[in-house]
């Protein structure tokens, strides 16, 4: 079967320009079709740029800062700061007398800072109801689709240091 | 009433419909194309880099099919058009 159109011996114009106007809705319908297959490359060519990032992916290394001191905040209590840029802003959160977690505070579906809520023991947005856990981050409820990023913490000495983001 | 068979239906009717087939067909791929690079980029920025190879191969497929069907319509459309004109 030939899927190729037969080489026209008239101009371009008439294939582009009907002079019957019962040919125009063919016409018209070759020209969108055109577009849709446009659009598909499209598609081809975005799918093609995420491949190409994911090969030439390099995992990048966090410097390791001190965020709070022990004892600082109380049990239940919350400490903002940012790391690993000055522009990334992160929430603390002491979970237990020794225990410390923290995330990044921007949500991830449409990048509304997160809040910690004591009496539901979450961390919860305020602009479409989402909600994560606070053990790891995982959605609960609501329109995000990956957990929030999560900032590694340890202890050393009096200090709780930040030492690596994990991606949601 | 009775339903005409494609058979019976006049030339030129019967490219609209072929093409039309052709179109919707296109655009169901290009759904599932659209909902491909979405989920592929959400996979990629939630850190996993193994999805993006699958992803790229099914869509460039789909691309293939979408343009094997174009040049189906092209085909049909200069076909249909010039047997009306050579009659
Ligand atoms: S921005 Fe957080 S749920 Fe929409």
């Amino acid at each position: 079967m030939n899927w190729l159109r037969r080489a026209s011996s008239g101009p371009l114009w008439k294939e582009e320009f009907s002079v019957h106007a019962a040919d125009e809705r063919y016409v018209t319908r070759r020209q969108l079709t055109k577009f849709l297959v446009l659009t598909s490359f499209g598609m081809f060519v975005g799918n093609i740029w995420i491949l190409v990032r994911s090969l030439f992916y390099k995992a990048p290394s966090y410097p390791q800062q001190p965020v709070a001191r022990l004892g600082e905040i109380p049990v239940g209590g919350v400490k903002l700061f940012t790391y690993p840029t000055k522009e990334d802003q992160c929430i603390m959160v002491r979970t237990g007398e020794n225990e410390y977690v923290s995330y990044s505070q921007k949500c991830t579906h449409l990048s509304c800072a997160v809040y910690y809520s004591e009496a539901s023991n979450r961390l919860e947005c305020p602009c479409h109801q989402g909600f994560f856990s606070i053990k790891d981050g995982a959605v609960l409820q609501g329109p995000p689709s990956r957990p929030l990023p999560r900032i590694l913490l340890e202890t050393r000495g009096e200090q709780v240091v930040a030492v690596d983001v994990k991606a949601g | 009433m009775t339903m005409q068979s494609p058979i019976d239906m006049p030339p030129k009717t019967r490219g609209l419909t072929v093409i039309a087939g052709a179109m919707s067909l296109i655009a169901v791929l290009l759904i599932v194309q659209i909902w491909l690079l979405s989920a592929a980029l959400e996979s990629f920025l939630a850190g996993n880099r193994h999805t993006a190879l699958p992803a790229t191969v099914f869509s460039g497929v789909m691309f293939l099919i979408c343009l094997g069907l174009y040049l189906f319509v092209d085909r049909v459309d200069s076909e249909v058009r010039r047997s009306g004109e050579e009659r």
